[in-house]
């Protein structure tokens, strides 16, 4: 049989054959429409947007409602319902100019719905938890702790698409800050109409680009494409399923089985299994948050910072994230991660570059300066949160610290239990951790603020640091807010009231399939730029 | 029987009230809140939630308050799920709970009473040992790892069972749950059964009916499974009220939003109406499958009369 291709046309008609194959075999196509199928590893609180306090619920209202600001795939704020802004020159006020748009009922959005939801979240009755995340606008406080009427809060309607905010400090991640949740518009009409049942599937209205279908508790939640959203043509996926189940290993399961397209985290102790059978679908990303050991400065002998710095350096981290973790988590010398927008470098502790057994030697000679000894040693409790990836770090702690002569026991608690005593003060050490609300630097240096109360959970009191970061928050010009901050860091790094561990990565589980996932340091993804192929 | 199922019933009520009281006390007692967390709240917000679910104000008042409330049906809301009541958590996921659970312990007792009868019957032979080893094995292997194990083995390696999820109840989605649930039962009601049947097999009436000449089908089933079966159906009470009430681990692991994992997780999460909500509904439960037990050993067990 002669199978050689003889005449002109065959040969062309061959030829396309070959290419078209080739098209089919080599390119994906993003098909628009389908299902996206995301486990949020958390059961939704609420999907009522002033309501919810969790990342998990984060990944489904954020594709239902959308700020002034919005984010773009990066989690950078793009413009959300304004369309441009003017800001004054003290940094202090914001003028929105407002897009027209619907709600998902044909009901006219306008600057009033930003007023009656911003006047809401404040509210003491709406109980919200994260209300204080908007403290920087003027007003905002005394509302929400009672000692003000809601009307007295500084954001007003200009006309029906224009906005004032004013803060009560320049503050220049206020158009990130807008991006959040607890800034999202929710509907005056259906809320004054249903009350509490407002966010059930049958009276929910939106003004994102998917909203509610169907929620059962404990299983699933469902959105589908808002028509009536301004740029619904720009929307590839139809539907969102999201699955709310909290075990890993189960989930995991279910994504090798391709019954879900994203997992948002995974078990760390998977990892060198998914490293070898799925590391196209295994991402792993810089994620803005630190793990940490506050120490109470409050109690002896932790008053004495050369305890402190001795029980910092004598920690080898490097150890910690290669061989405890190995999901690729940063060794941290400081205490807000590297990458954080309008902040150079981090300040890192001075020791950092010391060799590991230098360190050591002069841990050793900070303890027996602070009058510690072999047969007088540094004893006290180490306290954490039930899990095992926190003890597997506690054990390798305690047995550095081992090392330079000091008694550190165990003691682990549920994770309610354990807040409960860190925001008493009962503890010695412990372990705790802290990602960002958004992407600034203040949202870390605050903790160690004296007037931050409960969060700062080792007490930390320096009316030095205190002084540096109130002037920080009423300092417009960039670069001298910034240096300011550095200078606290650098001071708290001195005095090391919390011992840095590490900086968090992201770990999830992405598809082959799905297109548009962008990793980014907020773990913050938008469906709405995703597509399946 | 009526009176004596009302008597009966009547009487649980001082037991329920003793059971809510405990439980309400004990709830408290328990260190941590239901608002302490990782990022702590600040005080005003805090004071801001304890005033909207009434926790701010002595517990004494609020014990009355939730008495009063629950005379009217109304648990109260969940400080977790801020959507939803507990009467509608319960609502929802009970009946999905209760559906596996009554397929699950409908297949323990076909399966359990035959292999255990069978067993007996067969005393020492090859498959009395077969039975009895899986038996042992079933009961010995704990749902959290034969749960993971059939989701790998059907849905991952074999792809024909879904790994997880509820579909709306499909019946694919409750194969490898049912299974999972049903098969410590299935171990434990064959063993209970073969241990009794070994014993009445041995019994007096049993020979006399033998000597009447009766086929030994007639006497199997006719006179000695009726005494046999007792302890199995006082086990079925309690083995009941604990399968249709969910699982925390077969629920978590295959996704079925029954009401299995509110007692473990609300408890963890000091969620309290939820905890007593559940605490309250399966005490109830409970009381009435001991009554239904009861009423059914009359059936069996001639000498109790049930009056």
């Amino acid at each position: 049989m002669n199978s050689r291709i003889k005449t002109p046309v065959s040969r062309t008609i061959a030829v396309l054959a070959l290419f078209c194959a080739c098209f089919f075999m080599f390119t994906t196509v993003a098909v628009a429409g389908g299902t996206l199928r995301v486990a949020t590893m958390g059961e939704p609180a609420s999907l009522d947007p002033h309501k919810v306090s969790g990342t998990w619920e984060n990944y489904v209202v954020g594709d239902m409602f959308i700020g002034l600001t919005t984010e773009n795939q990066k989690s950078e704020p793009v413009p959300g319902v304004a369309t441009s802004w003017k800001i004054s020159d003290d940094g202090m006020k914001y003028t929105f100019m407002l897009r027209k748009s619907v709600w998902s009922d044909g009901t006219p959005f306008t600057a009033h719905d930003f007023v009656f939801s911003m006047r809401r979240i404040l509210l003491p009755e709406t109980a919200a938890e994260y209300a204080s995340l908007l403290y920087i606008i003027k007003g905002a406080e005394a509302i929400n702790t009672g000692k003000a009427k809601p009307e007295t809060l500084a954001v007003k309607a200009i006309d029906d698409y224009t906005l004032e905010i004013q803060l009560t400090g320049p503050a220049p991640y206020f158009l990130a800050l807008l991006t959040h949740y607890t800034a999202y518009p929710v509907p005056k009409h259906v809320i004054e109409k249903h009350g509490k049942l407002w966010s059930k599937p049958e009276n929910m209205v939106v003004n994102g680009p998917y909203k509610l279908v169907e929620w059962i508790p404990n299983t699933h939640v469902k959105l589908t494409k808002n028509d009536k959203w301004w740029d619904s043509g720009s929307l590839s996926l139809d539907d969102l399923t999201f699955y709310t189940q909290e075990d890993r290993a189960a989930v995991q399961k279910r994504f090798r089985a391709g019954e879900i397209d994203v997992a948002m985290d995974f078990a760390s102790d998977q990892i060198d299994w998914l490293r070898k059978n799925m590391p196209d679908e295994t991402r792993i990303a810089p994620y803005m948050g630190v793990y940490y050991y506050p120490i109470n400065s409050s109690v002896e002998p932790f008053t004495d910072v050369r305890v402190r710095q001795a029980l910092s350096m004598a920690i080898n981290r490097k150890a910690i994230v290669d061989k405890v973790l190995k999901t690729g988590e940063l060794a941290a010398y400081s205490f807000v991660p590297p990458g954080v927008a309008y902040y150079d470098n981090p300040a890192e502790v001075t020791w950092k570059d010391m060799p590991f057994g230098e360190r050591q030697k002069k841990a050793k000679a900070l303890l027996a300066e602070a009058g510690f000894s072999p047969d007088k040693p540094l004893e006290f409790t180490l306290r954490y949160n039930t899990s095992e990836n926190h003890k597997r770090i506690a054990v390798a702690v305690v047995s550095m610290w081992k090392a330079i002569g000091v008694k550190a026991e165990l003691f682990n608690s549920e994770v309610k239990v354990h807040y409960a005593d860190l925001k008493q003060g009962d503890f010695q050490v412990a372990r705790a951790g802290w990602i960002a609300d958004y992407n600034d630097a203040q949202n870390f240096l605050y903790l160690l603020e004296t007037r931050t109360g409960p969060n700062n959970y080792g007490r930390y009191s320096n009316p030095e640091y205190d002084k540096l970061m109130l002037e920080a928050e009423v300092t417009s010009d960039l670069q001298k807010r910034s240096e300011l901050m550095l200078k606290a860091e650098s001071l708290a790094m001195r005095d090391q009231p919390v011992i840095p561990i590490y900086h968090y990565v992201s770990k999830n589980l992405v598809s082959t399939k799905v297109q548009g996932f962008v990793d980014n340091p907020q773990d913050i993804h938008r469906w709405r730029y995703v597509s399946l192929k | 029987m009526l009176s004596y199922a009302l008597r009966r019933l009547g009487s649980a009520i001082p037991t329920l009230f003793i059971i809510i009281t405990v439980a309400f006390f004990m709830m408290r007692l328990a260190p941590g809140g239901p608002f302490d967390r990782e990022k702590q709240l600040p005080p005003e917000i805090e004071a801001n939630i304890l005033k909207a679910y009434n926790l701010d104000k002595p517990i004494h008042l609020q014990y009355l308050d939730y008495m009063k409330n629950i005379l009217r049906g109304d648990f109260g809301p969940s400080y977790k799920y801020l959507d939803f009541t507990v009467n509608d958590l319960i609502l929802t996921g009970f009946p999905v709970s209760m559906r596996l659970g009554l397929y699950a312990i409908t297949i323990a007792i076909v399966i359990g009473v035959t292999a255990g009868t069978i067993a007996a019957l067969k005393q020492n032979s090859l498959f009395d040992y077969l039975v009895m080893g899986v038996a042992m094995t079933g009961i010995a292997i704990p749902n959290f790892v034969m749960a993971p194990l059939l989701a790998l083995v059907f849905g991952v390696y074999l792809s024909i069972l879904p790994v997880a999820g509820w579909g709306g109840g499909a019946f694919k989605y409750q194969i490898l749950p049912v299974i999972t649930l049903a098969l410590p039962q299935v171990a434990y009601i064959a063993r209970l059964t073969r241990g009794s049947m070994v014993e009445i097999m041995n019994s007096n009436f049993i020979r006399t009916a033998r000597a009447k000449g009766l086929s030994e089908k007639i006497v199997v089933v006719r006179h000695a499974l009726r005494g046999g079966l007792l302890p199995v159906v006082s086990y079925l009470g309690p083995a009941t009220a604990a399968v249709i009430t969910g699982s925390v681990v077969i629920e978590s692991i295959f996704d079925v939003p029954g009401i299995g994992r509110y007692f473990v997780n609300g408890a963890l999460n000091r969620d309290y109406p939820v905890v007593m909500g559940v605490v309250i509904f399966y005490a109830i439960l409970i009381i009435v499958l001991n009554l239904i037990v009861d009423l059914v050993y009359g059936f069996f067990d001639p000498r109790v009369k049930v009056e």
